[in-house]
């Protein structure tokens, strides 16, 4: 009998139709080709999800959560019809309502808040998408109180990088991934570039250039890295500033660089005495001044003939005025940050210190690159060739989400400029709308009339105290209290402080709660158990302290169960969605790209797409903005407003297929432009020229796109911010200049935390919490195949996270006696968990963590009461306060960056003991009522024969 | 590997049954008429009865015809023919020696030689596997051959040449535990070459899912060895102690023959599991599971 | 059948690279996805929404920590699928001839409708490649996406494994590694691709290319870097050293292209 085998169909048929749209598993938004087939009904079903190779984002692959979208569209726990509450809040007890009922229901509620007092709604979006549209939505109610998640996310990066150079890491740039030769990674998990980063990286150990990975954890990316620096939570800023220090004494900075694209040659002004000491010397022009070398005397510095010095002095008036770079230079060269003197603190040995510092010098001057591609500067300044440093950064939020961030980030970025490896070949590059410097952005706008937009968008950058949004009695005039003293720079709000305050009724009650995608009464909160009493709380008469809660959720999530009106939202694959240039857009450093999401099934529930339930509450609110002078809605419906809708004439939501079909960035509405979007694969992509590439702030081939494009109405040249001038501001309000002043209690810490150059300071909660009681940083990671809560009800990938250990280094592991399979009780200044423990060597010393949201509240997701997630699963939430404990001063210390208010979840700090092991993760919450029944048992998924 | 109970009573019946056979071929003892009907319905109960529990485990049983098409490649298809074989050849002889009162010499070696080697192929589906380091050694088929002779030696009432044959067994049985004991580590082997990852020491961190699976589920059982200790002189004593004993008891009659026989059983039980949870496959080596 | 052909014409296999992986558990999840709804039985899960979800994959993601004599521990994220082994014990095994290995490319395959589901084959993988369906009670394997590969209804360039067009480290390679020429038998060449379980006999097609050696113990020893010598030793020899450095910038005083000044 010899050898035979079956014959087989190696041709057989994928799928009757591939629609192309927009994942939705994370922020990343890769481009999917959804494979259709004829269910047994004979609609089409989705059958497979593969990523789109045309797509600008992902070319092609996806991630776990992305391929595992089928179980997401048809996840048992997905809401089926607006809900009413009918038990107490917290419990999931409901009365299934009509959408007629939800509708009237909440414009009962919102139309005399709309009319009198719109700030008592407080409108927080979490993991929105469409803030550019939301916010218009807030903006027009007329409430100075909306906000998404940025606040608790990642806040510290995106304003160190917008005010130091105009774009930060996240999702406004990108390294070089083609020709950078050295990539330093700082506390990154996955990032919201999840696939970039992983495509990145791939090409990086294709070409054999050199990863570091900086991050007290060994996994993921920093697993693949040729260098780890398992450094100790807090510390990043420390060690930056001691790798400048030593570029600096070895004389490794890019001095061309500095002296034609940032502010370092910008002369500071000396005069102690005057009320501008330390801000930035101007011309009558009101052009930053330099010094000439030619001269010794100040000039404009765009003058095409100028030399710019980066030392040296002017004297004037019996006054001397320094450049910013000396001030600079002369901080970061003292002996406090020598290798020596920072290294026991960041748990990095001096000599890798001075090894790292010299391997950025060799690649970054040493191996320097040049394209042949000649391009002009804003001075006019032809420049033959493109000049590239290879060395370039990406972080996020593991420097991002300590009370130190802001100016870790700032830190950070300052070592990039000094290395002359921003927008340059092999360096770190904006991906459009960005670079954008903190003047073309708006500044905060928080004052709200009764039936009138609020006067101007909600969220933006100060550029001194008098931008603060405080009433004329100096008290914060948002919920959160963004864009105060306490938080001056808080430029995405603060989220996490919105429960809190409007329980507290500090700075004022308000009447509505209105929240869509975000799990606050869980894994998005600090506190968790707290913000549930919070929710819950009843003032004597029986009222509840936060009055009225409406909540869009397309789950069953913790946080449904505590509103009092739930409007279910489709899934992913069900409805319109705009990613949009005016927002957070998909493009890369190469183009600019837009994105839709449009109803690749139709829903088989009666649910809507939350953003036309927000055009039709405008439109029965007679809202403005929405409706015309007569009252006539402007749109029917999301797609609607995604097509007509324009921000500026010719500007709207969408770029392409613009006019008549042909146009890009300004141009008429075109209704035809969702069918070409469709046809195009569900975006719009346009690129960049090659002489407008590189040197983009600058650039003015880059610049004229941008105008042409509509991200500008003119060119928008700038410098680099070496030297924040804006915090310089509000120094000199705690130095007692100027008519807005700091509270007392405050002045100590806006003249410390806002200085202009970046500093080094303990994460705040070292100062609250005692470092010897409390010895063990405690942090959590993002699992590459889970989103936050939501990716708990898909049964593949609750399969790979159905329960998380808190991982022990090796130190704690042997000095606690613990074996596999022991529990730990976990103890921080707040509260207490007892948790599962697992042994990690490759982990910091005085480290321990678990990852992110995957304990889950008995009952909610639709998941049976014993889940793993329910049983073994735990948040480390419970152990965080959006408070600091209290210093015994009297006040209120939040858990957040002082500069941005930025939540610090990972200034935690804990103490562990060994305990017999419990029934379950402790603490339980009482089980939630499930409003959707449980998932199934069995599965055995397949649409096609 | 997993202790499957329809494997273990399949093998340590069958081997019995098979065991059985072999005795009733060559006429030990030489029965006919109702005493052999009597034989041959025991034998053939276990022998048989322990192939119908094989197919309890079967994904897709009623298929089951098709696992004799690899006699060529598969141990496991010629352990299909073979007991088949076996089967039919030993039923010519029972029909001969129930109803004809006649003893097929030749058809009754035949018989019993086919059954030797039924057994011998049931043994190599185990000792051929190199996964399994425990069974993957020469004494597997002593081990189950030797066993299954001195069963069948008890069944067939062959006294002295049981006791003999249960010692023996006995022998190979604690051999087969010591070789076994060191067969993984001697197999060469583990996590690095699992992995070929190194120098250094390789541990296994998270594993591919915090849930079970089919491969942890058949694969992966872990024993303690006191309590695999405590079993082995169970299974020592029981399977084969005992029965030697009553055998061996001066004028042992078919109350102690019972008794030895029902003992055996609960022993070979015991040593049958041990076989199966004992054995690690190298797949555990992925998951970081080995014996405590 | 069970018998092992001969030689087969190609080798196809997987690539897979360790010192790339991230282990995103992408290539997991795809594979679940497209073998779900395409060759044989869907891939089923038990209690998926339960207290111990269980389910049939084909690719499994490990993760292994390895502690170096000195520096610091290291993880390393480990994919593992069928290595279409030529000398596949699985296959041999198989008394049904439901598994066999294809002549053409070396694909193990398992023919469902032959499968009695006895389990065996899976006995036999030293890898813990095969998965018995508890729905279905077959025995489900990587088939290489056999069912991609060569698939005209695919736009060429998708002819690739589910599991290497979805990896986003790109850490998954396809080809033919019969063929010394090709891309994947290149890699394994340059990398010093290995085998898994070497001593099991199964010649694996399938190769791992193993970490490249870390680099954390170098930087300690690497004192001082040639790159790090001081311009200076005080903050006014600093000041010093960067006038005359400004002087040597283009358009500078003593600029070398400036022709006098
Ligand atoms: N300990 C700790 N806690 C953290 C963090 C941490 O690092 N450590 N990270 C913080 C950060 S950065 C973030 S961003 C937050 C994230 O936390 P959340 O913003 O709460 O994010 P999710 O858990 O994803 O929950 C969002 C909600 O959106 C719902 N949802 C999903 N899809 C849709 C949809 O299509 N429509 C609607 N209407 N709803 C939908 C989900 O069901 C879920 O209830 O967590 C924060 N919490
Ligand atoms: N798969 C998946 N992707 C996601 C998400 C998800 O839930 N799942 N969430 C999205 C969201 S909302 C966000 S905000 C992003 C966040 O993406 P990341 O910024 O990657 O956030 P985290 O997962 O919180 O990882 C923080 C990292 O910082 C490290 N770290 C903590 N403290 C320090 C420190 O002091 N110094 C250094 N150097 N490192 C430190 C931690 O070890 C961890 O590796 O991910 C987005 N992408
Ligand atoms: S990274 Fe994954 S989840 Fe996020 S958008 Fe891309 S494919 Fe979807
Ligand atoms: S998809 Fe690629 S990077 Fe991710 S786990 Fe699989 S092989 Fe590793
Ligand atoms: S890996 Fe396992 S299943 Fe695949 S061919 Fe080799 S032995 Fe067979
Ligand atoms: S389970 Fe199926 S493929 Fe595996 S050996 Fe048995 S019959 Fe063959
Ligand atoms: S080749 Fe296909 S079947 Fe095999 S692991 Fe990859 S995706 Fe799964
Ligand atoms: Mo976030």
């Amino acid at each position: 009998m010899a050898h035979t085998q079956p014959a087989l169909d190696l041709s057989p048929k994928v799928s009757d139709e591939i629609r192309k749209t927009t994942c939705y598993m994370c922020a990343c938004r890769c481009g999917i080709d959804v494979h259709m087939k004829d269910g047994p009904d004979g609609k089409k079903r989705v059958a497979y999800i593969e990523g789109n190779r045309d797509h600008p984002v992902n070319k092609g692959v996806l991630c776990a959560k992305g391929s595992a979208g089928i179980m997401q569209v048809n996840a048992p726990s997905r809401l089926k019809t607006p809900l009413l509450r009918t038990g107490p809040r917290g419990s999931g007890e409901f009365r299934e309502i009509g959408w007629e009922e939800a509708l009237s229901t909440a414009v009962g509620w919102l139309n005399e808040l709309h009319e009198t007092a719109p700030e008592k709604l407080a409108f927080f979006t979490g993991r929105d998408q469409s803030q550019s549209f939301t916010g218009f939505w807030a903006q027009n109610f007329g409430t100075p109180n909306y906000a998404a998640h940025g606040g608790f996310c990642s806040v510290n990066m995106a304003a160190a990088g917008i005010y130091t150079m105009g774009g930060a890491f996240w999702e406004f740039g990108q390294p070089d991934w083609d020709h950078t030769k050295l990539f330093m990674i700082f506390g990154v998990a996955e990032d919201h570039d999840s696939n970039p980063i992983k495509m990145g990286l791939g090409k990086l150990k294709e070409r054999g250039a050199k990863i570091i990975g900086v991050n007290p954890i060994r996994s993921g990316y920093n697993a693949i890295a040729d260098e780890w620096v398992g450094i100790t939570p807090g510390t990043d800023g420390l060690f930056i500033l001691s790798l400048i220090h030593c570029l600096l004494k070895a004389g490794k900075i890019d001095l061309e660089y500095l002296t034609r694209f940032t502010n370092a040659p910008v002369l500071v002004n000396g005069d102690e005495k005057s009320p501008e000491h330390g801000l930035l010397m101007r011309d009558d022009d009101g052009k930053f001044l330099v010094l000439d070398r030619r001269t010794g005397k100040p000039a404009p510095y765009d003058d095409p003939a100028v030399q710019p010095d980066l030392a040296g002095t002017w004297r004037k008036a019996g006054v001397t005025h320094q450049p910013a770079f000396q001030l600079l230079a002369e901080r970061y060269l003292s002996d406090d940050y020598a290798p020596e003197a920072v290294a026991e603190r960041c748990g990095v040995p001096a000599k890798r210190i001075r090894h790292i510092a010299g391997e950025l010098a060799r690649v970054a001057f040493d191996e320097a690159i040049e394209i042949d591609r000649p391009w002009t500067d804003f001075r006019g300044v032809r420049h033959e060739k493109m000049t590239g440093r290879p060395v370039s950064f990406h972080a996020m939020r593991g420097i991002s989400a300590h009370s130190n961030g802001f100016q870790t980030c700032r830190a950070l970025h300052v070592l990039q400029i000094l290395l002359g490896s921003v927008e340059v070949p092999g360096g770190f590059r904006f991906k459009p709308p960005y670079p954008k410097p903190v003047e073309a952005h708006p500044t905060p706008h928080g004052n709200g009339r009764p039936g009138r937009p609020l006067d101007g968008p909600h969220l933006g950058f100060p550029r001194g105290p008098e931008d603060l949004l405080l009433d004329a009695k100096g008290r914060p005039r948002r919920i959160d209290k963004a864009f105060t003293w306490e938080n001056p720079f808080s430029a995405h709000g603060l989220m996490h402080m919105v429960i809190s305050n409007a329980h507290a009724g500090d700075p004022y009650p308000i009447d509505t709660l209105f929240m869509y995608m975000a799990n606050m009464a869980w894994n998005s909160s600090m506190n968790t158990s707290g913000v549930d009493k919070m929710l819950t709380d009843r003032h004597e008469d029986g009222r509840y302290v936060i009055p009225r809660i409406i909540y869009s959720d397309a789950y069953s999530s913790e946080m449904v169960a505590y509103a009092d009106l739930v409007l279910p939202d489709t899934t992913y694959l069900e409805r319109h969605d705009c990613i949009s240039l005016l927002d957070r857009p998909i493009c890369e450093a190469d183009a600019a790209a837009d994105a839709i999401r449009w109803p690749v099934v139709e829903p088989d529930r009666d649910v809507r797409g939350f953003q036309s339930v927000l055009i039709e509450l405008a439109n029965r609110l007679g809202m403005p903005g929405f409706t015309d002078e007569d009252g006539t809605p402007k749109w029917t419906d999301y797609a609607d407003y995604m097509v007509n809708h324009e921000r500026r004439p010719g500007i709207g939501p969408l770029m392409g297929f613009r006019g008549d079909g042909d146009d890009v960035g300004r141009g008429a509405p075109n209704p035809d432009q969702l069918d070409r979007y469709i046809a195009n694969g569900g975006f719009f992509e346009t690129h960049i020229p090659e002489e407008a590439a590189y040197f983009k702030p600058w650039n003015m081939a880059y610049q004229d796109w941008a105008v042409g494009l509509g991200l500008f109405d003119s060119p928008q040249p700038y410098l680099f911010s070496l030297y924040v001038e804006p915090m310089r501001r509000f120094q000199l309000a705690a130095e007692g200049h100027g008519d807005v002043q700091p509270p007392d209690h405050l002045r100590g810490q806006i003249g410390k935390v806002m200085d202009p150059l970046p500093i080094w300071y303990p994460p705040v909660e070292d100062g609250h919490v005692d470092p010897v009681e409390y010895p063990v940083h405690a942090l959590t990671q993002r699992p590459m195949a889970m989103y936050h809560s939501w990716g708990t009800q898909n049964a593949w990938l609750r399969q790979i996270h159905g329960h998380n250990p808190l991982y022990l280094p090796t130190k704690l592991w042997h000095q606690h006696g613990f074996a596999e399979g022991d529990w730990a009780k976990v103890t921080s200044a707040h509260g207490c968990i007892v948790v599962p423990v697992a042994h990690m060597a490759a982990l910091n010393e005085h480290t321990v963590w678990t990852w992110n949201a995957i304990g889950k509240r008995k009952g909610a997701w639709a998941l049976s009461q014993d889940a793993p997630e329910a049983t073994k699963g735990f948040l480390l939430n419970h152990l965080i306060h959006e408070l600091l404990p209290p210093k015994g001063d009297g006040l209120r210390w939040a858990n957040s960056d002082p500069v941005t208010g930025q939540a610090a979840w990972f200034d935690l700090r804990v103490k562990i003991e060994k305990v017999p092991p419990p029934d379950e993760a402790q603490p339980v919450r009482p089980p939630i009522t499930s409003p959707v029944g449980q998932g199934p048992p069995d599965l055995a998924w397949k649409v096609g024969k | 590997m997993h202790p499957a109970p329809s494997v273990i009573v399949f093998t340590s019946l069958s081997g019995l049954g098979f065991g059985l056979l072999v005795f009733l071929g060559v006429g030990l003892p030489p029965v006919t008429g109702w005493v052999a009907l009597v034989f041959y319905l025991i034998a053939y109960g276990l022998a048989v009865g322990g192939l119908l529990a094989s197919t309890f485990h079967l994904g897709h049983p009623e298929r089951a015809l098709k696992a004799f098409t690899q006699w060529k490649t598969s141990w496991l298809s010629r352990e299909a023919w073979l007991s088949v074989a076996a089967l039919l050849v030993m039923a010519v002889h029972a029909f001969a020696a129930v109803f004809l009162d006649s003893v097929l010499t030749l058809v009754g070696w035949t018989g019993a030689a086919l059954s030797l080697v039924t057994v011998y192929s049931t043994s190599m589906i185990y000792a051929q596997l190199k996964t399994v380091p425990r069974w993957n050694q020469p004494l597997t088929p002593v081990h189950l051959l030797s066993l299954s002779i001195a069963g069948g030696a008890l069944l067939a009432g062959q006294t002295t040449l049981a006791a003999l044959l249960l010692t023996l067994a006995a022998a190979v049985q604690v051999a087969h535990w010591q070789m076994g004991d060191s067969a993984l580590s001697r197999s060469g082997t583990d996590l690095s070459t699992a992995t070929g990852l190194g120098p250094g020491t390789v541990r296994a961190f998270e594993p591919p899912h915090t849930g079970t699976n089919y491969l942890l589920k058949e694969f992966v059982h872990v024993v303690g060895r006191r309590h695999a200790r405590k079993l082995r002189l169970i299974a020592l004593l029981f399977g084969y102690g005992l029965p030697v004993l009553f055998l061996l008891f001066p004028g042992a009659g078919h109350v102690l023959g019972a008794l030895a026989v029902v003992s055996h059983l609960a022993g070979l039980v015991v040593s049958r599991w041990l076989f199966f949870a004992e054995a690690e496959h190298v797949v555990g080596l992925y998951y970081g599971k080995r014996v405590a | 059948m069970t018998e092992l052909p001969a030689t087969t014409q190609k080798k196809l296999g997987l690539v897979i690279d360790l010192d790339t992986c991230v282990g995103c558990h992408a290539c997991v999840i795809s594979c679940k996805g497209w073998n779900t709804e395409n060759y044989g039985a869907p891939l089923s899960d038990q209690d998926a929404y339960g207290a111990d979800p269980t389910g049939t994959f084909l690719n499994r993601v490990h993760s292994y920590e390895i502690t170096p004599e000195d520096g610091p521990a290291q993880l390393v994220h480990f994919p593992k699928s069928c290595l279409h082994c030529e000398d596949a014990p699985c296959v041999t095994v198989c008394p049904t001839g439901a598994s066999y290995k294809r002549a053409e490319d070396g694909i193990v395959l398992v023919n469902e409708s032959d499968c009695i589901g006895c389990g065996l084959c899976a006995w036999a993988c030293p890898y813990g490649a095969r998965e018995m369906d508890a729905a279905e009670g077959v025995m489900k394997k990587c088939t290489l996406c056999v069912d991609r590969i060569y698939n005209d209804n695919l736009p060429e360039e998708d002819r690739e494994p589910a599991c290497v067009r979805t990896c986003p480290a790109g850490a998954r390679h396809f080809g033919d590694l019969g063929d010394p020429d090709s891309a994947v038998s290149q890699l394994v060449e340059a990398r010093g691709g290995m085998d898994l379980m070497p001593e099991q006999g199964t010649k694996p097609v399938n190769k791992y290319l193993p970490p490249r050696p870390k680099q954390d113990r170098a930087a300690e020893t690497d004192t001082r870097a040639p790159q790090l010598k001081p311009v200076a030793e005080d903050t006014k020899g600093f000041f010093s050293w960067l006038d005359k450095a400004l002087d040597r910038l283009p358009g500078g005083a003593s600029d070398p292209d400036k022709g006098g000044s």
